[in-house]
């Protein structure tokens, strides 16, 4: 067998023989897909922290869901979703009432929601049940998860093709907005909304504790490839989607869990670009190196 | 009080402050405003630092409301109203290329889904050539001066083809080439009978080129023609009040 014959082997062969890998592929692409641009927009906006507090605060719902209904996939992501969007709020409320700037009061908050549904689910389940919602369990996505992770893609996607450009305009000159009788508050929430329902999809494939890493860890990679947005927004998908298959593979052959190897290897993906990609460190040092000295 | 009430007579001004008065949280910016806009004038909006000048703009332009009072718009100019805030506002990091932020002055054509049309882009291009940016349409515009940006955001304003026009410091920090030229374009709105409102600082600029002022001092201190309101007398009674204010708050 030649050499390519045997790297297209040893990459490939895990999906071809297994489902559920060709499952946990499926999954993490359509969560990529959708997850990515929403995480280029937070990044844009600044709001990297509240997207990792909020994927934490989602365990509580999760941990509620759980103790009602068992390990039911709809009850928990159903009760995860409701959390986080109730942390989101609270600390939208928290900030505007009290001292506490908004990150301070997320910081607050999730922590308080970790803490809480930790607790819930140590008294009422198992150590390896606590284990699954903190790291994922992606392996063991069934045909129901995978429809999950589907719809909340194509919702986000939708959305996200609807409200694209006040989306934008929100984010780079809300003022302009206001003064067009369009209150921010609403394409805040909608986009708050959205977040949310990426994380509460991302929680079964790479838990509470790592479901930013398919949002935050991509778009962070792009912006070092391009500045132009609609690429930036695709080249996070497609930073997504390799990881996920990379980490997938690796996962597998190297006998590593396999959330952990997608993050890994998005994190990897990530400082290579933020090194050696066009808009990366060394690049942008080069630029200025030619630069004529004024 | 809801922003903005629309008169049903085209002879009255252009914008009247009716008692108006605006709060943030526990502190009043403005209190007990009457004023009136006269239609198709370059009106400058003057006064010490706190006056309440952008406040003043961020209640025409529907961003604040009133606590008290309220702000009747003449009906000829409607909610054809365009308005530049500080720079600061804005965020310039952001991958949004030149021709895109100039693009958005369609906005109340397009909203959020309606397409693009050929005109609207041959007129984000004339618009970019008369404040002199032709040829840096795809540029980002983190890559631009503060002056090529407040161009760019002029241009932004000729798109909107608005009746009434508020800019809050548009020559802020403005190299007098800018200053200069954007001059011109203010000039070519007054000539084409649109009204322009200008928060301002620099008085020689404000006696030079507008047809009348409005002097604030968190109340109107005189409001109408230039040599009326920029007398001696005034600015110094918009000092005192500042001096006071100044000294409640320390």
């Amino acid at each position: 067998m030649s050499v390519l014959g045997s790297l297209m082997d040893w990459w490939l062969r895990p999906f071809v023989e297994f489902a559920f890998m060709r499952r946990a592929l499926a999954a993490c692409c359509a969560l990529s897909l959708s997850s990515s641009p929403i995480g280029v927009f937070l990044t844009l906006r600044r709001m990297s922290l509240m997207g990792d507090a909020t994927a934490h605060a989602v365990l509580p719902g999760v941990a509620l869901g759980f103790v009602f209904a068992g390990p039911s996939i709809l009850a928990m992501s159903l009760g995860g979703f409701v959390a986080g969007l109730a942390v989101a709020g609270l600390a939208g409320v928290a900030a505007r009432f009290t001292v506490l700037r908004e990150d301070a009061s997320f910081a607050a908050l999730y922590l308080i929601a970790l803490a809480f549904g930790v607790l819930l689910v140590s008294v009422h389940g198992t150590q390896v049940d606590l284990m699954h919602m903190l790291f994922g369990s992606v392996l063991a996505i069934d045909r129901e998860g995978c429809l999950l992770v589907a719809a909340a893609s194509t919702i986000t996607l939708i959305f996200l093709a609807i409200g694209y450009r006040a989306l934008v305009v929100e984010s780079v000159d809300p003022l302009f907005l206001q003064a067009h009788g369009h209150g921010g508050t609403l394409f805040h929430t909608l986009f708050i909304t959205l977040v949310v329902i990426n994380l509460v999809a991302g929680f079964q494939a790479l838990g509470t504790l790592m479901a930013v890493g398919l949002m935050m860890l991509p778009a962070a990679a792009a912006r070092s490839w391009t500045i132009d947005l609609p690429v930036l927004l695709a080249a996070a998908g497609a930073i997504g989607v390799l990881a996920a298959f990379l980490g997938l593979a690796l996962s597998f052959r190297w006998d590593f869990p396999s959330g952990p190897a997608i993050v890994l290897t998005a994190g990897a993906i990530y400082v290579a670009s933020s090194l050696f990609a066009p808009y990366g460190f060394v690049s942008t040092r080069l630029r200025q190196a030619r630069l004529p000295q004024t | 009080m809801g922003p903005l009430v629309v008169a049903e007579h085209p002879s009255e001004p252009a914008v009247s402050f009716e008692a108006v008065t605006v709060r943030y949280g526990k502190g009043t910016a403005v209190r007990h405003v009457d004023a009136r806009i006269a239609l198709g004038t370059l009106t400058a909006v003057i006064g010490p630092n706190g006056a309440g000048k952008s406040t003043l703009l961020n209640v025409v332009s529907g961003i604040k409301r009133t606590a008290a009072g309220r702000v009747v718009l003449n009906s000829c100019i409607g909610h054809r109203i365009a308005y530049l805030p500080q720079q600061s506002a804005l965020d310039r990091s952001f991958p949004i290329q030149v021709l895109d932020l100039v693009l958005l002055g369609a906005w109340e054509r397009t909203h959020s889904l309606r397409r693009v049309s050929s005109i609207d882009r041959q007129r984000a291009q004339d618009a970019l050539g008369a404040v002199g940016l032709t040829g840096l349409e795809a540029r980002p515009i983190g890559s631009l001066s503060a002056g090529q940006l407040q161009r760019a955001l002029f241009a932004r304003l000729l798109m909107q083809d608005a009746q009434l026009l508020l800019l809050d410091e548009p020559f802020n920090a403005m190299d007098s080439r800018t200053t200069q030229d954007l001059l011109e374009v203010l000039k070519s709105w007054h000539r084409e009978g649109r009204t322009v409102v200008a928060v301002l600082h620099d008085m020689e600029q404000v006696r030079a080129h507008f047809t009348h002022a409005l002097l604030l001092a968190r109340q109107c201190v005189a409001c109408g023609l230039i040599r009326t309101v920029l007398t001696a007398e005034n600015l110094a009674l918009a000092r005192d009040m500042a001096a006071e204010w100044a000294e409640g708050t320390a």
